[in-house]
């Protein structure tokens, strides 16, 4: 594992999102109300919406363009619709986050 | 020939007579109705609710008007009789009116009980027993001053709490050591007065009111232990007394009441008396359910049924105030002869107390469940010998008989002469067979039909099982459809709550109103947030969390992430400096398409997040706000060029719709709002396809509503014409704060009108004055808060973080 520092948790609002840009793409960190924390690609696997933009709600976000939820914690599509994204493992430590992209690298080699 | 019937008194137990005596016998008598009271009849149960907000008064109205014109009753409103001549059989009222009579009916009802006490007739010293007590104390309770209310029974607790969520500071003074001692056992009274005082209600138990201070104006109230309780309101409600004294002026035996045999019939065999005025077999009356029999006997000797006959019952009591579950009937005092099962869980704040008698239930008491409540009280009234069932008794219906029933199951296996509706003592197989012979389906129906749950309604969840078991499929209670899998609530339910309950957080609400997930959906938020916003103006903190991207971003999230802006133009008039500005911001951020929309505005598409606040701060140089087109709120008005230009054009149609802009940005609605101001009929500006459109004509300004040029397309309705610019602007003003206060989240106002109908949207804001004014009042109190340029905020620095990255992550850190 490496651990990447990303910023503090303090910089995302609760029921709230951030991106982070990365050479994969564009990745939403997510603050739930009780304060955890997710990384999923910031496309919704329907048409490419922003899934930083929606809104958050318990452990799953809602895409502001045509209402998909997506599970923060499996980056997969709720009820009936069927799709899924990337996830990237996250922590926080001492109110700082770090997300891991060793996994993405192994799987990319 | 028809006779002649006159009714003193227009109160629920004469309505209720009336009824029966016109299904029974129409056109029999020639009615009259002298009403003390200058209105219509109308449930006295529901006051309550009336004072705390969770009902109108038109929602409790039980006659309309419309009734007594169709059935031909004459009703003087505001008329009090002073004299009864039995001799001449005459009654004459305050105003000189006389009316011969054949038959007599006095139903004046009961007078509260005013202590007798120094002060007793202060000004904002108020009894509570009609609409008009309920309107002084709503006055008073404008002030959010402190109020007390004397005596602590069924009236009084009703009064505490629906002064409370009125905002008051209430005190209640109870004379007796634990409150409603005469429906409830100690221990039952313990837990109310720890759950109201748990709601801020203060309550002093064993308190004797010495006298009433102030000098113009009540000031406090003084108890005998020397404690000053400091009030500007004093409410009365240490009982009631039958209104008898028109019938001892005219010579009938009276006591406590006027007495009447079990017939209903007085010492004068032409007079009858009912309802809280009469007295039989000793006992006078205060609750519904035995008023409405007493209706339904003298109903039947009118009509020649000689057979009917008033028989005593105990009626079971309940409390009506949100949230509290209250059940008492029959009696309860401890006896030797007397046995009791007690069920505590403290924790739930349940009780329940059955008291029995050589193994049969003669009193209940249930505190916080109450669900078995009409099982004890069919098991009662039945005698039933309980020895078989002791053991489980007390846990309820459910229980009997091995494994818990469903609540379902519990209604099918309740007997047919099992009563569901106390207040009108309406059985199951009443229901059943009513349902069955004239094919209802609707809650209403079965509500007009039978009159179960049509008084006090605490009875609903009951009848509305037995419509299931009668129905099956066919009854589908969901007409109130739930406003997201989070709740079973609809709408318009969480909105009267969020008033009812003074709700003013979303966690509030979703705490109070037990929603089922933790913090609601992408459904119920935006809603709740709407709602919060709409009703608690300056008090409520706006959740950006469950604002929708394009209200958190404050522009039009576009298929590609990117956004639109439009500035908003008031009126759709812009200017060579406004052009010059939107074309140097289009240049410097190289914004790909510029397009003019449908609404006169021009709208920049393609802006990247991060660019948002840049482009604003330009725009806000050259004086610019913004449009809110991608508001819930109100977006545009069009205008056409009316009197400056047009040699059509009629009045400043230009001016008008500017002036509106004005006065409305910023609002925030259910839906988007669209208006539009045309200078002529010719309607340049197409008003008549918009949520709210304005055309101008030779004597005025024609308002327009409830069109739609959408997915739905329709013509406006027209809801008037006024003479003055300001006169439209105050009605289209009450119009949208109607529409604001009283529509669901997302309803357009096409289809809010077509839900609620033109006709009472009218009657609300164009036909009464007094209510047009307030809903105006309310939408200028709330625009003090919302008239805040959004996007000026965020140029200087508001939410930072929406319009940038967290941070970037460079390949060679990811690589590692």
């Amino acid at each position: 594992m490496s651990w990447i520092a990303i910023g503090a948790l303090a910089d995302i609002p609760q029921r709230g999102a951030r991106c982070i840009e990365t050479p994969e793409g564009r990745f939403a960190v997510f603050r739930t109300g009780d304060d955890r924390v997710f990384a999923i690609d910031d496309r919704c696997p329907h048409k490419g919406g922003p899934l930083s933009q929606g809104i958050v709600h318990g452990a799953s976000v809602t895409c502001p363009l045509h209402n998909w939820v997506i599970s923060l914690e499996t980056g997969r599509a709720e009820g009936a619709d069927v799709g899924c994204v990337r996830t990237l493992p996250v922590k926080v430590e001492e109110g700082r986050l770090y997300v891991d992209f060793s996994a993405r690298a192994e799987q990319a080699a | 020939m028809t006779e002649k019937l006159v009714i003193i008194g227009n109160g629920m137990a004469p309505g209720r007579m009336l009824e029966h005596l016109l299904d029974a016998a129409p056109g029999r008598y020639e009615v009259t109705i002298f009403n003390a009271e200058p209105r219509v009849n109308y449930d006295r149960i529901m006051l309550s609710p009336v004072l705390s907000g969770e009902k109108d008064y038109e929602q409790i109205i039980i006659h309309g008007d419309g009734w007594y014109i169709k059935n031909g009753i004459t009703l003087y409103k505001g008329h009090k009789v002073t004299a009864i001549d039995r001799v001449a059989k005459t009654v004459t009222s305050e105003h000189g009116v006389a009316a011969p009579y054949d038959k007599l009916v006095i139903a004046t009802g009961s007078v509260p009980l005013i202590l007798p006490v120094p002060g007793n007739e202060l000004p904002g010293v108020l009894s509570y027993r009609d609409l008009d007590d309920v309107k002084a104390m709503l006055l008073a309770a404008q002030s959010r001053a402190k109020a007390v209310v004397i005596g602590g029974g069924l009236l009084g607790l009703e009064a505490a709490a629906g002064l409370q969520a009125r905002d008051m500071d209430v005190t209640v003074l109870h004379l007796m050591p634990t409150l409603m001692e005469r429906q409830l056992d100690p221990v039952a009274g313990y837990m109310l007065q720890r759950e109201l005082e748990g709601r801020g209600i203060q309550i002093i138990t064993k308190a004797q009111t010495k006298a009433i201070l102030g000098t113009r104006y009540v000031e406090g109230v003084a108890l005998e232990d020397g404690r000053v309780i400091e009030a500007r309101l004093v409410v009365m409600a240490a009982g009631i007394r039958p209104n008898a004294w028109i019938g001892r002026e005219a010579g009938l035996a009276v006591n406590r009441g006027i007495l009447v045999d079990d017939t209903m019939r007085t010492s004068d065999p032409d007079i009858i008396a009912l309802g809280e005025c009469a007295e039989v077999g000793g006992h006078v009356y205060g609750l519904v359910a035995p008023l409405y029999e007493m209706a339904r006997v003298a109903a039947a000797h009118l009509t020649g049924d000689a057979s009917a006959r008033f028989i005593h019952n105990d009626t079971p009591t309940k409390l009506k105030v949100t949230g509290i579950d209250l059940f008492s009937l029959g009696d309860f005092a401890d006896g030797d002869d007397r046995e009791e099962i007690v069920l505590r869980d403290a924790a739930a704040g349940v009780y329940k107390r059955l008291v029995l008698k050589e193994n049969r239930i003669i009193g209940t008491v249930l505190y916080g469940e109450t669900a078995d409540g009409a099982w004890f009280n069919d098991l009662r009234k039945r005698q039933a010998d309980i020895s078989d069932l002791r053991d489980t008794l007390i846990f309820g219906q459910a229980y009997q008989g091995g494994a818990p029933l469903d609540p379902m199951a519990a209604v099918a296996a309740l007997p047919d002469d099992a009563e569901i509706c106390g207040c009108n003592g309406v059985c199951k197989g009443k229901i059943v067979s009513t349902i069955a012979a004239k094919g209802l389906t609707s809650l209403d129906d079965v509500r007009a039909h039978t009159k179960a749950s049509a008084s006090c309604g605490s009875c609903t969840g009951l009848v509305e099982q037995v419509m299931k078991l009668t129905l099956g499929d066919a009854y589908n209670p969901a007409a109130v459809q739930p406003m997201c899998a989070c709740t079973p609530l609809g709408h318009d339910d969480v909105r009267r709550l969020i008033k009812a309950k003074s709700l003013k957080t979303i966690h509030a609400v979703m705490q109070e109103l037990e929603w089922k997930t933790s913090c609601g959906c992408a459904k119920c938020r935006p809603a709740l947030n709407y709602y919060l916003v709409c009703d608690w103006p300056g008090e409520y903190a706006d959740d950006y969390q469950s604002r929708f991207i394009n209200e958190r971003a404050h522009a039009n999230i576009q298929k590609d992430g990117t956004y639109s802006v439009v500035p908003r133009m008031w009126g759709g008039v812009t200017s060579a400096k406004e052009l010059r500005a939107i074309a140097d911001v289009v240049d410097k951020f190289a914004i790909p398409t510029v397009k003019v929309t449908g609404g006169q505005r021009i709208d920049m598409l393609g802006i990247k997040k991060e660019d948002l606040p840049a482009v604003w701060s330009d725009l806000g140089k050259a004086g610019f706000v913004s449009g809110h087109a991608y508001a819930k709120g109100l977006r545009t008005v069009k205008t056409c060029v009316g009197t400056d230009w047009c040699r059509f054009g009629t009045q400043d149609s230009t001016g008008l719709g500017i002036r509106i802009e004005k006065f409305m940005w910023g609002s925030w609605t259910p839906a988007k709002v669209k208006m539009a101001v045309s200078g002529c009929p010719r309607n340049c500006a197409e008003a008549t396809c918009k949520d709210v459109g304005v055309v101008c004509v030779d004597s005025g300004y024609e308002i327009h509503f409830a069109g739609a040029a959408g997915l739905d397309i329709k013509g406006t309705e027209v809801l008037g014409l006024v003479k003055t610019e300001d006169e439209a602007l105050e009605v289209i003003v009450a119009l949208v704060q109607m529409y604001r206060e009283q529509a669901r989240y997302l309803e357009r106002i096409y289809k809010w009108t077509k839900r609620v109908g033109v006709e009472e949207i009218r009657r609300q804001v164009l036909d009464d004055a007094e209510r047009r004014r307030a809903f105006y009042e309310r939408f200028v109190y709330s625009q003090k808060f919302a008239q805040v340029d959004p996007w000026s905020e965020r140029v200087s620095g508001l939410h930072k973080h929406e319009f940038r990255p967290l941070d970037a992550v460079g390949m060679a850190q990811a690589a590692e």
